[in-house]
């Protein structure tokens, strides 16, 4: 039996997160357009993106050191992670959000918009992972 | 203040993310893998957050500003359903399910130090700002003739 303790804590947890990114600075905790905004905007504006950004990275390194076996590594060569990463970030833009934005934040307001989002990137996902283990897994 | 709560969240996402297993790229495709030996953590998870953050957000909307702005920044209004939503949504869904990363636990993996994550948010990074090249490049335009017509 799967733990679903955990799993459901830690999405409360996200919650929790993405309701007090809104509470604190009215914002969207929406991790794709997170990324972008802080390249972009005025940095008066995007100071908030900065340290949020900040305070998820530095909680990874925190982990790496002290509970190493919570952060696990892709199955992949690099260069289909490089593939990867090029796919996400893109559509992901394109998209104007991703499972933060769309799955959480969208779907909690019940946006027509993110459900569609999340269906269709979760549809195109199954049917990658289906392709890749077909394919014999990849390499 | 400001700032320190900012950090807050993003540490409380992460931690989240950490807590619920969503930084195991394993897990995530455990959860796309639904003709295999499928993993539903992850309909758990976003059924913990999207409960957490429908009431959060009630809440806090009740409120006529937040604590370090002036207004909310409600999401950008758009026609309801687009091709980009879809084209977009469908490319990245393509990206996650290879690796098993997404924005927010990739971050978290390049703080761990996973090569991996190096190579994925690099990748995104400029997967973002080939995005954007089109309005960049639209924009430049609109410039040039703007100055042409003097």
């Amino acid at each position: 039996m799967t733990n679903i303790a955990n799993p459901l804590l830690g999405g409360l947890l996200i919650g929790a997160s993405a309701t007090l990114l809104l509470l604190s600075h009215g914002r969207i905790a929406g991790i794709s357009g997170i990324i972008a905004g802080a390249f972009r905007e005025p940095l008066a504006g995007r100071a908030f993106r900065l340290w949020f950004l900040a305070g998820l990275i530095g909680t990874g390194v925190v982990l790496g050191l002290v509970r190493p076996d919570a952060v696990g590594a892709p199955d992949l060569a690099l260069a289909g992670v490089g593939v990867a990463g090029l796919l996400v970030g893109f559509g992901t833009r394109l998209a104007n959000g991703c499972t933060s934005g769309h799955g959480v934040c969208g779907n909690a307001r019940l946006s027509p918009r993110s459900l569609v989002a999340t269906l269709t990137f979760i549809a195109t996902g199954a049917a990658t992972v289906l392709v890749v283990r077909l394919a014999g897994g990849a390499a | 203040m400001n700032a320190i709560v900012a950090a807050l969240a993003g540490i409380l996402f992460a931690l989240g993310l950490a807590l619920s297993g969503m930084t195991q790229p394993k897990a995530v495709i455990g959860f796309l893998d639904f003709f295999g030996d499928w993993n539903p953590s992850l309909a758990f998870v976003m059924v913990g957050a999207i409960g957490a953050y429908a009431l959060g957000r009630r809440l806090v909307l009740r409120r006529a500003a937040p604590l370090f702005d002036t207004v909310f920044h409600p999401p950008a209004s758009a026609p309801i359903f687009t091709t980009r939503l879809i084209a977009g949504s469908a490319i990245f869904g393509i990206g996650w399910g290879l690796v098993g990363y997404c924005p927010g636990p990739s971050l978290v993996a390049f703080g761990s130090g996973a090569p991996a994550a190096f190579v994925f948010v690099g990748a995104l990074v400029v997967g973002t700002f080939i995005e954007r090249v089109p309005a960049i490049i639209e924009r430049r335009a609109a410039r040039a003739v703007a100055v042409a017509d003097g």
